[in-house]
């Protein structure tokens, strides 16, 4: 570790809130020059708004700015753009690549810095008339690969390279860039084989050795005990524990990662509640092809009358599944309902099989934005099960019952509390959480015998969040309908489900009782149980 | 490494990315035969045409490269050179220093027509071809209440040559006999009957030149990173907007210029027609020659030019010996230039989603793998 | 007093303004300016010596021959395919219809009915194809649509010259062979519409004949769109991911879209051949959809989304305009500049409706 008076970055305080909701509470720490500091915790854990920060995007000005300070090499500073943090040394790299397809690596990495050859045209057509200096260009490319320590070929098109390449290409950007002191890497494993993996962790040694300090934000811990000098653990917008990596453990951090306890008004489950023994929906050899969810492998049984949780870490796999089975990513393997094996890549099948979902992408998939309340609740029910239909001419002509529409749609309205002018309301003028109501009326109105929810209470507040859940849980209890519920918050599912499955990697790591304690769920979201077993 | 060795030898993958070319060429071996014109006349008649449309199609590509597709609004190029073309022959200045003289008039008009068109095209992203194609309607009417009622009382032009006996607008068609082949005849010489256009083919050979001078400069990188990823451009700090809007520019400036040449070439002026037709030909020259909506080279240029117009040559003279009527072979002619664009337009649609479609096939196949 | 006056301006009309405002950007300005460049030309024209009454029949005529085929678009909006650039497809089985017809001889009203017999099994097929190759080049739909109609009219040139038609009322005289350019309809089916129950009152004459036929066909499709297939049509249209996830097959509602708007552009030339007087082949149908798209806009529709109104308003908008600007111009500046400026209307709200944001991405 350096000598250095002043550390290389400081935060004091700093804190956030979005319309009032904290998000940031207090959040203090250092980073020297050179130093290597990871950055645990769950998904909404705070690291994103964290990194928002310090990078100035314009986010956090929109919504009001934050509280407290950064302080770079000791003076306090106010990025207002991301340029004015490029300007100050601090690159980023995010988890999606921001790659052309067509150029080739050393293109990329030094996309809009090439250098140029002052030519007399460009006194005429301005100096966007130079031509490119390929020669020198191709220098500065291999000079910042060779910084950062891996073999990349600076010739190759991003669109011929394995996964690992296009992010060595991604962080040579960022190295390339002259003033380069500060680097964040943001998940840069999680679509990396093990070996490149490996390389690329050499490859943070490397520049830690150089006097580059890095944060690493990972899910894989063992990372960060092999490369990091020290850790924070985040959670609830808060800094749970700061650690020196060389004497902290997996269990440790897993354990702080996810010990949380959360004050909601739901009831926790009921404590002589019996599930029967009948499997009712059995998932073998799934995969899926949804980028950024992709299932690999998934083995599954959901019993009857069941609430099941299916959780994990963002990106995992966990929200490929539903999506999946009810066919709307391409998917294979076998999934048998009721003893009735279900065609994959089929909704209409699934539908018929009283199979129903509710999207985690609302606007999306879930809702028809620009027609009425009625359409979007009745649509489904009409189509597969021919409700709120007038017949004429003995069953020629559907005609479809603008009434029975409207009474189903108050009904729903009434019950699940929907907050809207009247049912012939557009879809896009409610806010996000009376939407996820019309989400699951829509599906209630199917009366299906299993019901798959994805992300109901994502981008909701909490008091919807409470009736949502609570919605679910009585309709499970009422009608003894089957819930599979997918999130990515450990606690919600903790109170609602009877098993909870987590999903590492594609397939499932474990399925635990939901009143099992919530460190173990960690160990199984960071995937240590699957890797340490072989 | 494997797979670019198999794409080679795969002749199955050859004829689905080349089908367009390949259609041509056995069309033209069919009809060549059959319309029974000597080769000499046959290779004159390909120069020629070589020499009018080359400058028109290489205008093209620089859209293709900004990831623009077609540029359809060629055409409001092709408008503004027509303007210059009328301006001199109404002030009667002859040879190369009249066409000089048209380039320069029409060079502003076709940097307003491109600029208009580019900021357009900002506003329909995802549908730039089929809004290029109704700016060039619009154009058109434009164009057209400009030659037809405002030439004569609003911008004033005193030549029974170019203006119709009811002293406003412009003549249907207009003899171009003061620069009538001047550029080609300046520094012109034979190889036995097929006429050499030096000076043509210099200034076509140094567009070439400026097209691959073009693709190294800033310019030209930003435009093909625009072209690839639009946000990732933005990202990276070049100025997407103005980066497209440049390429319609310049591409619509070039136009201008190849009609000019175009016009001197033919010698006769449709001044209602010319420019229409000529954006349709030459797309479908372009597309015939093996580009794409996405890609497409100088070689596609040239390629594509001597397959097009020798199919224009072939047809009506096959039909006529084949059927004794001249009339189907040009409404045959007029029906592959359509179906070019229509099965070029849909093969690179497929194309497009057949790749996206892979992934879920790897996925497939690491499950078999393990299975 | 005055305190008394501000409150009623805030209670009653500053809403009332916001509402009439707001009205209006709904209606938007192109559409302000065409209604009220319209309604100039109707206040003007007495003054230029044109009678009212006169415009209005051909402004009517118009309407009644012209409807059915922007009635065309209102399908495939509705499924999503956008505006039926495609349209001469669906004429070009109306041609065929009328062609055959003919060729059998049959004279009257009777040979109305057989040329939409005749042309349905072409508008059918066609239609069909024309799905199927829509529905593998989604987005791009608009552009193919309009190269496809440009195809099958130069395709259909060649036909109309080999096709073995015999009827002398439409082979060239001189050879016996190969269809004219234009064939009347005269002695077949020539105004049997417009000659149906129409009203005369003074210069102003009504054919409630060409009207009820429009209506018919479009309370047909606005019955349609009231049943459950109806219903999952507008639902691809609307947002094609909700309707897959809800089971319905987006492929299928969108070739029978295509179907059906084709079958209507075969019903709509028909329309337009009884009232015009004339069957045009060769060239003659390679532009008809621009007036069409461009009257759906006018009328209020966008890339995806119409109703029977637009289709109506639309239509009386865009054919008055057409019938009464050359008239008036005419008649005041001795210079018919009207073929111009329709050109520039129609194409200018076509490009207006293609460069809003709705649909497009960022």
């Amino acid at each position: 570790m350096s000598e250095m008076t002043k550390p290389l970055l400081e935060m004091k305080s700093v804190s956030k809130e979005y319309n009032g909701n904290p998000v940031l509470k207090d959040v203090s720490f250092t980073l020297g020059q050179g130093e290597v500091l990871g950055l645990v915790g769950e998904n909404g854990a705070g690291k994103s708004t964290l990194m928002n920060i310090l990078f100035g995007m314009e986010v956090i000005q929109q919504t009001g700015g934050y509280g407290g300070q950064v302080l770079i090499d000791g003076k306090e500073v106010k990025f207002t753009s991301p340029l004015d943090a490029l300007k100050a040394g601090i690159g980023m790299v995010h988890q999606e690549f921001s790659l052309l397809p067509g150029f080739t690596a050393a293109e990329n990495i030094l996309l809009n810095r090439e250098p140029e050859n002052k030519s007399v045209l460009s006194l005429v057509f301005g100096d966007r008339a130079n031509t490119i200096d390929r020669k020198k260009l191709q220098k500065e490319a291999i000079e910042a690969i060779t910084k950062l320590g891996v073999s990349l070929d600076p010739d190759m098109l991003v669109s011929e390279m394995p996964v690992g390449h296009k992010q060595f290409t991604e962080i040579s950007r960022e190295i390339s860039k002259s003033a380069i002191r500060l680097l964040v890497l943001d998940e840069p494993t999680a679509v990396l084989t093990e070996k490149e993996a490996e390389m690329l962790l050499k490859a943070i040694e490397n520049l830690s050795k150089q006097g580059i300090s890095v944060i690493f934000i990972t899910h894989r811990l063992q990372e960060i005990l092999d490369v990091c000098d020290k850790v924070i653990v985040m959670r609830d917008g808060r800094i749970i524990n700061e650690l020196e990596a060389a004497s902290t453990s997996i269990n440790e951090m897993a354990k702080l990662m996810v010990g949380r306890e959360v004050a909601t008004s739901i009831n926790p489950v009921e404590k002589d509640r019996k599930i029967s023994d009948k499997v009712v929906l059995s998932v073998k050899h799934l995969w899926v092809d949804m980028p950024g969810e992709t299932v690999k492998d998934v083995n599954l049984e959901v019993h009857e009358g069941e609430f099941l949780g299916i959780g994990g870490l963002a990106g995992q796999g966990k929200l490929g599944i539903p999506n999946g089975i009810m066919g709307l990513y391409p998917a294979g393997g076998t999934v048998t309902f009721s003893g009735n094996s279900i065609p994959l890549n089929n909704p209409r099948a699934c539908l018929d099989s009283d199979l129903a979902f509710v999207s985690e992408d609302r606007r999306g998939v879930g809702l028809l934005l620009d027609e009425s309340l009625e359409w979007n609740i009745a649509f489904p029910a009409m189509q597969i099960h021919g409700k709120f239909l007038k017949k004429y001419l003995g069953g020629l002509i559907n005609w479809r019952d603008q009434g029975a529409i409207k009474e189903v749609t108050e009904k729903y309205i009434k019950q699940l509390q929907i907050k809207c002018t009247s049912s012939k309301q557009k879809a896009k003028e409610l806010s996000g959480g009376n939407q996820q109501k019309i989400c699951l009326a829509k599906s209630f109105a199917l009366e299906p015998k299993l019901l798959f929810v994805s992300e109901p209470t994502r981008g909701i507040d909490i008091g919807a969040k409470a009736l949502v859940l609570q919605a679910l849980r009585e309709y499970n209890r009422k009608y003894g309908v089957t819930i599979v519920m997918i999130s990515s918050e450990l606690e919600e599912l903790r109170q609602c489900c009877d098993r909870i499955a987590i999903i590492t990697d594609g397939a499932v790591s474990g399925i635990l009782p939901a009143s099992t304690p919530s460190e173990d769920f960690g160990i199984l979201m960071v995937g240590k149980t699957k890797k340490e077993a072989k | 490494m494997n797979k670019k060795m198999n794409r080679k030898f795969d002749t199955k993958d050859f004829i689905a990315n080349n089908i367009v070319p390949i259609i041509f060429v056995v069309l033209c071996i069919v009809c060549y035969p059959i319309a029974g014109y000597s080769p000499e006349y046959l290779i004159d008649q390909i120069i020629t045409r070589l020499v009018r449309n080359s400058f028109l199609v290489l205008s093209l590509l620089i859209p293709i490269m900004a990831g623009m597709g077609l540029n359809f609004g060629m055409t409001l190029g092709a408008m503004a050179g027509q303007i210059g073309i009328v301006f001199i022959t109404a002030w009667n200045i002859v040879g190369i220093p009249g066409l000089l003289l048209a380039a320069i008039i029409a060079t502003p008009i076709a940097i307003i027509l491109g600029w208009f068109c580019g900021k357009m095209l900002n506003m329909a992203k995802g549908r730039e071809m089929i809004t290029s194609y109704m700016i060039s309607f619009f154009m058109n009417g434009v164009y057209q209440l400009v030659v037809l009622y405002g030439m004569g009382p609003v911008i004033p032009l005193h030549s029974d040559q170019v203006i119709l006996p009811r002293g406003y607008g412009v003549r249907n068609t207009i003899d171009l006999i003061n620069v009538r082949r001047s550029i080609d005849n300046f520094l012109q010489f034979n190889i036995g009957p097929v006429r050499i256009p030096l000076l043509t083919i210099i200034l076509i050979a140094l567009l070439c030149v400026v097209i691959i001078w073009f693709r190294k400069t800033k310019l030209g990188q930003d435009m093909r990173a625009v072209g690839q990823d639009m946000e990732v451009a933005r990202e990276a700090g070049i100025k997407v907007e103005r980066t497209r809007i440049l390429s319609i520019v310049i591409s619509t400036v070039f136009a201008a210029y190849g009609m000019i040449i175009y016009l001197s070439n033919m010698g006769t002026l449709n001044t209602y027609n010319s420019h229409s037709q000529i954006g349709m030909f030459s797309i479908a020259a372009l597309l015939v020659g093996g580009a794409s909506v996405s890609r497409a080279s100088i070689k596609n240029v040239f390629l594509g030019i001597v397959l097009f117009h020798l199919m224009f040559i072939l047809t009506p003279q096959a039909g006529k010996n084949l059927i004794g009527q001249a009339q189907i072979g040009e409404f045959f002619r007029v029906f592959v230039s359509y179906g070019v664009i229509t099965l070029s337009l849909v093969l690179y649609e497929i194309r497009t989603r057949r790749e996206k479609a892979e992934s879920a096939k790897v996925l497939a196949n690491a499950q078999e793998a393990k299975a | 007093m005055m305190e008394n006056n501000k409150d009623i301006l805030n209670a009653y009309v500053l809403p009332v303004l916001r509402d009439i405002k707001e009205a209006l950007k709904a209606f938007g300005l192109p559409r302000l300016i065409i209604t009220g460049f319209l309604l100039l030309l109707f206040i003007i024209a007495p003054f230029a010596g044109i009678s009212v009454g006169a415009s209005l029949t051909d402004t009517l005529g118009r309407f009644g021959q012209n409807a059915i085929m922007v009635l065309a678009m209102v399908p495939m909006i509705h499924s999503g395919c956008g505006l039926n650039f495609g349209l001469p497809l669906g004429i070009i089985s109306g041609l065929l219809g009328a062609t055959l017809a003919i060729e059998t001889g049959i004279q009257g009203p009777l040979s109305f009915l057989l040329a939409i017999l005749y042309s349905t099994p072409f508008a059918l097929v066609f239609g069909w194809g024309y799905g199927k190759l829509l529905n593998k080049v989604k987005g791009s739909e608009m552009m193919i649509a309009t190269y496809v109609g440009f195809s099958s009219v130069a395709f259909m040139s060649i036909m109309w010259l080999i096709l073995p038609y015999k009827s002398p009322t439409m082979v060239w005289g001189y050879t016996g062979e190969g269809l004219r350019t234009t064939i009347s309809t005269e002695g077949f089916y020539y105004h049997v519409l417009r000659d149906t129950l129409s009203l005369r009152i003074g210069s102003l004459s009504i054919s409630f004949g060409e009207i009820l036929f429009f209506a018919l066909f479009a309370f047909i499709i606005w019955a349609f769109l009231h049943t459950k297939t109806g219903t999952a049509m507008t639902a691809v249209g609307s947002n094609p991911v909700f309707a897959r996830a809800s089971g319905i097959s987006i492929d299928r509602q969108r070739t029978l879209s295509v179907i059906m708007s084709t079958w209507l552009g075969a019903l709509g030339i028909l329309c337009y051949q009884q009232g015009y007087g004339f069957i045009q082949l060769y060239q003659g149908p390679m532009y008809m959809a621009m007036p069409a798209v461009s009257a759906i806009l006018i009328g209020g529709a966008s890339v995806n989304k119409a109703t029977i109104t637009n289709v109506v308003i639309g239509t009386i908008l865009y054919q008055g305009i057409v019938s009464m600007t050359p008239s008036v111009m005419n008649s005041l500046i001795h210079t018919d500049m009207s073929e111009v400026l329709r050109i520039i209307v129609s194409n200018g709200m076509i490009l207006y409706a293609l460069t809003r944001k709705s649909g497009a991405s960022r």
